[in-house]
């Protein structure tokens, strides 16, 4: 509908009067009637035993009201956290769970690990007892890095000696095997892609209650995903059957995967409410504990070859990766470095042998899961380097060898399971070629040089699977549950409108864009449409927001709905207007009669709906309510050519990333303005991971070094140049809407881009990422050493 | 945070006899450095004496160009005396934290503090400044005794930062990639008495770097410093630089210092 709030336009987000105010309504800004407050005794080194926990003391602190440890969850048969994709070895065998207790039993993991809750009359109250909780440790071995894990004397699970998780293969070994010795080149390389941490804007918080007279939880938490939430902590951990349990997710200030899961923290919350006479219990991560104790992210450690022939084409792929899963399994961690990784490693290039091993190790360390990409950027990572780092040793240029390898034809059959439905990867990379100006990078190239700096160039030709996920497909790949999505319309009788959506806006403007599709197809004012979701108490039912999956998967649930409701209130206008359902048509709001000047508005049948004076409601019900779920049938492909600049200061090591490009294909776009807000955030935080953040824990002590901002450097505007975007259009075919994913991509293109930038300004094959001063000037003085 | 007792004297002598009446008292100017030491448990004074009321803000040009210490990081920034007599002091202000820091933090409580990595320390001994407190005057060389401590005794309130007009000065900072403050500061300085150039950032606490001083001697120019390597021995070393880095660090920045001086 062409009213300027439609499909395509750049309405400003609704949502952002209340957030830019401070009106939002954070769980931290809820309280409840005889709140208390708890606070997690955590660990403070990174394995040990708990030979004996003392609270005698703390019990006697001022304002405490319950203390909790490992002992008394286990009295009440609670059951500890869940990993939900079930991933098996290359020889058959099951991945290896060893048990996750939601307050620590007999040992703990890694720095941070939960070990008992002190809940008490006010925050600091609780925070002085658990400092006063005396627990006695046995200090044991740990191993803090992915790559020392295989085999360490510190055995951090019974279930897995050697610390490996899982040995988990992908793709045709005879096949590539094959294709290697017939290679014409062979290029190797190892690369290390950092772990980071989340830092969503909003700690983790919760407030858990448990009403002692209908014997019913309500959890307030900070999830994407309120409805998978409840449905764990109720299935799995037994608190409480689904209708006993009502879980809310509020506004919530950022996410980034990190809030996917389902963390020992809030469950505690609701637990221990009913073990303090029903008193709601509130919990708000400190920052540091957010550093300690959020899942975090990336840290895989990979071998890759890739062979060409003589033509230049590439022939065979093969991958290993050591993936760091931390001390536990996360909710969904184990189908980040398998399913969500290894089936990306075709890149957009049409690869005929693709191999790749992932060996999944436990680490004394925090959990890992899913981060912004998860899985895809790592895949990204290593096929635009190693392709970049082919075309060096091939002596052809990235972008020509790049295009001469694209994919042309769709649907596009990869070796390891994903089919492309479609794309134009040329498209992409020409434009991108012409807003980068790459002809004009040789003179800015020896400008820089006459200053004594080093300009780079790097290309990444990324291709990501989103908009997830098929259900059946997934199940079939060990997912615990499906990934579908579903909605309700509910029209009001002035017109108005009420969209109930299973997915979650954390950030990412659904009030604003789902509006707008209400919009487009009912003609709507979009101030007359609201969005309502995060409580499993409105909305039925839902698989929440990651996996850039609220468009191509929500929304196309919500169209559904749509559709229905579309059709009943022909029906009804039909028999108002006395003609047949045929003749209907509607446009821009209005149903019109074919061939007369019959009419009504939108609102004027939504109030006939509910009157229901005029029409037989034996043969049509009163009310328009109509509701969807939707299964896609495929993943998205969201695809594009990034292309970044940097200029190396030669006397002190500071990378400037001097021009960034970004040309990405998202199919039909809602809001041009929000998909470049998504793009934007996201390539910032790819330049972070490739030039600033890096989590360190210290091989020695096990200790987090990177705990707060002090030493954890995130990316800041200026570090970041203004970014020259541009869009190419292959509709998805898989929905109705032509929608593909847009939330991920920036994250996922843009670390090898800003690397291959990097090792080209060097000459260098590798450097570290994040590739901070200190790591650049340290490259340098190897070169100038080597020059000497 | 512990609880603590919280005073507003209107009086230097007030403040004083208020914090010499209890051992545990801490003053506060901006509480910028303090407050986020007390959330962390780092520090639990007793008796907080808040100097606010003291209104000991402001800034005057004669002879010598005079700060008050409770003079906020954002107004010496803004100061049209001090971009006029040192201008490298203005944007040495100008550069500390961010906005809502250096509206509240004070270059009082700064040299109080003497964090290693802080700013002013580098531009108090760089110009060879002068503190003044409610009981005496000491130079700048003696002021900075290393790591979080100063000259100060205990009760000892900083009044005002005199600082002796240079015929240039400069500073160049490379802030520290996470936290923004000096991984190296240089401050160069020609003065009436020499040259002086001073380093924060770079060890336990602000150091006179004599190696550039010897150099920029020789004519107050970049090109001096020309092959001037500092040593890295007892420079320090964590996760962000290494001591050879921060030692190559403070030739370059000092040569950027240099350039910049007006
Ligand atoms: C996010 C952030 C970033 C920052 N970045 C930088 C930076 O880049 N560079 C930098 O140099 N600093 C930085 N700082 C520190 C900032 O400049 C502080 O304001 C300053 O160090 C302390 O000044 P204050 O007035 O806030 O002192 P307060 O916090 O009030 O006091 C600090 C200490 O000095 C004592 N004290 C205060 N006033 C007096 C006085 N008049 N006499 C005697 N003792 C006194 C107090 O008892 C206390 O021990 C940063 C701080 C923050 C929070």
């Amino acid at each position: 509908m062409d009213n300027g709030t439609g499909i395509g336009a750049r309405v400003k987000r609704k949502e952002d009067h209340r957030f830019l105010t401070g009106k939002g309504n954070y769980t931290d800004d809820i309280n409840l009637p005889k709140q208390t407050y708890a606070y997690f005794v955590r660990s403070p080194h990174a394995h040990a035993t708990i030979n004996k926990i003392d609270t005698s003391k703390a019990k006697k602190m001022p304002g405490v009201v319950g203390i909790f440890t490992g002992d008394d969850v286990a009295a009440t048969k609670l059951g500890g956290l869940i990993c939900g994709w079930m991933i098996h070895s290359k020889d058959g065998s099951p991945m290896k769970a060893g048990p996750h207790p939601i307050l620590a039993l007999g040992k703990v993991r890694y720095v941070g690990d939960h070990v008992a809750v002190v809940i008490a009359e006010t925050r600091d109250l609780a925070k002085a007892a658990a400092a006063a909780v005396d627990v006695d440790y046995g200090v044991l071995p740990h191993v803090v890095d992915v790559a020392d894990a295989m085999g360490h004397k510190a055995q951090i699970h019974e279930v897995a000696p050697d610390n490996r998780v899982f040995n988990w293969s992908i793709g045709d070994e005879a096949a590539t095997d094959a294709a290697f010795k017939k290679a014409a080149h062979i290029t190797k390389i190892d690369l290390v892609n950092n772990r980071l941490i989340p830092n969503a804007m909003e700690p983790r918080a919760a407030i858990g209650y448990y009403d002692t007279g209908a014997e019913h939880y309500t959890l307030y938490t900070t999830s994407q995903n309120p409805h998978v939430a409840r449905l764990v902590i109720s299935a799995f951990h037994g608190l409480a059957p689904e209708h006993k349990l009502r879980v809310i997710a509020p506004d919530v200030g950022g996410g980034f995967g990190s809030k996917i899961f389902i963390y020992a923290e809030e469950v505690v919350c609701a637990w221990a409410s009913k073990f303090v006479g029903g008193r709601p219990v509130k919990w708000t991560a400190e920052r540091t504990e957010s550093f300690l104790a959020d899942a975090h992210g990336r840290d895989h450690v990979t071998h890759a070859e890739m062979a060409t022939d003589a033509s230049g084409k590439i022939i065979g792929f093969k991958v290993h990766t050591k993936a760091a899963m931390g001390a536990y399994l996360s909710t969904f961690s184990s189908c980040v470095p398998t399913y969500l990784y290894a089936t990306l490693l075709s890149g957009q290039y049409n690869i005929p042998a693709i191999y790749a091993e992932v060996d999944a190790l436990y680490t004394n360390t925090a959990p890992v899961d899913a981060y912004r990409g998860a899985g895809r950027p790592e895949a990204t990572y290593v096929v635009e380097r190693i392709v970049e780092t082919a075309a060096r040793e091939l002596k052809m240029n990235p972008a020509e060898f790049r295009r001469k390898n694209f994919i042309t034809q769709f649907p596009h059959q990869t070796p390891v399971i994903m089919c492309y439905d479609a794309g134009d990867y040329a498209a992409a990379l020409d434009k991108a070629l012409e807003i980068a100006d790459v002809k004009g990078f040789p003179a800015r190239k020896k400008a820089s040089a006459a200053k004594g700096n080093f300009r780079g160039l790097g290309y990444s030709a990324y291709i990501e699977a989103c908009g997830i996920a098929p259900s059946a497909a997934v199940g079939s790949l060990g997912a615990g549950v499906g990934l579908w999505e579903s909605a309700e319309v509910r029209v009001n009788p002035v017109g108005t409108v009420e969209i109930l959506t299973g997915s979650h806006s954390h950030g990412q403007g659904h009030e604003t864009t789902f509006a707008q599709l209400v919009s487009d197809r009912l003609g709507v004012d979009i101030n007359n449409v609201a969005i309502v979701h995060g409580d499993t108490d409105k909305v039925q039912f839902g698989m929440g927001t990651y996996g850039s999956r609220s468009g191509a998967v929500g929304m196309t649930a919500i169209s559904k709905a749509l559709d229905k409701v579309e059709a009943k209130a022909k029906r009804i206008a039909a028999a108002v207007m006395e003609s047949s359902v045929d003749d209907i048509e509607f446009k821009n709001g209005t149903f019109t009669v074919k061939g007369t000047d019959k009419k009504m508005a939108f609102g004027e049948v939504a109030l006939s709906a509910y009157v229901a004076h005029k029409f037989n409601s034996a043969e049509i019900e009163p009310g328009l309510k109509e509701s969807a779920f939707h299964d896609p049938s495929n993943f998205v492909f969201p695809a594009g050519v990034h292309i970044a600049e940097i200029e190396i200061d030669g006397e002190t090591g500071v990378t400037t990333v001097a021009n960034y490009t970004a040309v990405d294909d998202f199919g039909n776009v809602i809001n041009p303005m929000i998909v470049e807000g998504q793009v934007h955030g996201g390539i910032t935080q790819g330049i972070g991971q490739a030039l600033i953040e890096g989590c360190v824990y210290d091989k020695e002590s096990g200790q987090l070094v990177t705990g707060s901002y002090m030493d954890y450097q995130m990316p800041r505007a200026a570090d970041v140049p203004s970014y020259k975007l541009g869009f190419t259009c292959t509709p998805c075919p898989s929905n109705p809407l032509g929608m593909k994913g847009c939330g991920e991509a920036g994250a996922i293109g843009s670390p090898p881009a800003i690397m291959n930038a990097v090792t080209d300004a060097l000459g260098v094959k590798d450097v570290p990422m994040p590739a901070t001063p200190h790591v650049v000037w340290q490259q340098l003085q190897h070169l100038k050493k080597a020059a000497e | 945070m512990e609880n603590f007792n919280y005073h507003r004297p209107a009086s230097v002598d007030d403040a004083v006899k208020a914090a010499k009446a209890k051992p545990d008292a801490k003053y506060m100017s901006g509480g910028m450095t303090l407050i986020p030491t007390m959330k962390q448990g780092l520090a639990s004074p007793s008796d907080i004496i808040d100097l606010g009321a003291l209104k000991n803000a402001g800034v005057s040009l004669g002879s010598s160009l005079v700060i008050k210490a409770g003079t906020t990081h954002a107004e010496v920034a803004a100061s049209a005396d001090v971009k006029k007599a040192i201008p490298a002091l203005a944007g040495l202000a100008a550069n500390i934290g961010d906005p809502h820091v250096r509206h509240k933090g004070t270059i009082g409580g700064s040299i109080a503090n003497n964090d290693p990595a802080a700013d002013y320390p580098a531009a108090c001994v760089g110009l060879g400044a002068t503190i003044h407190t409610n009981a005496r005057k000491i130079a700048a060389d003696d002021f900075f005794t290393g790591m979080f401590s100063t000259a100060l005794e205990d009760g000892e309130v900083v009044t005002a930062v005199e600082f002796p007009l240079p015929k240039k000065a400069g500073y160049a900072k490379f802030p520290n990639p996470a936290s923004r403050y000096a991984m190296i500061g240089v401050f160069v300085a020609d003065t009436a008495g020499g040259v002086r150039a001073s380093v924060t950032g770079a060890g336990s606490g602000v150091f006179r770097a004599k190696d550039v001083e010897a150099a920029l001697g020789n004519g107050f120019a970049s090109a001096s410093l020309n092959g001037v390597k500092v040593s890295a021995k007892d420079i320090s070393s964590d996760l962000h630089a290494s001591a050879e880095y921060r030692a190559h660090l403070i030739t370059v920045m000092a040569k950027r210092a240099v350039d910049a001086a007006k």
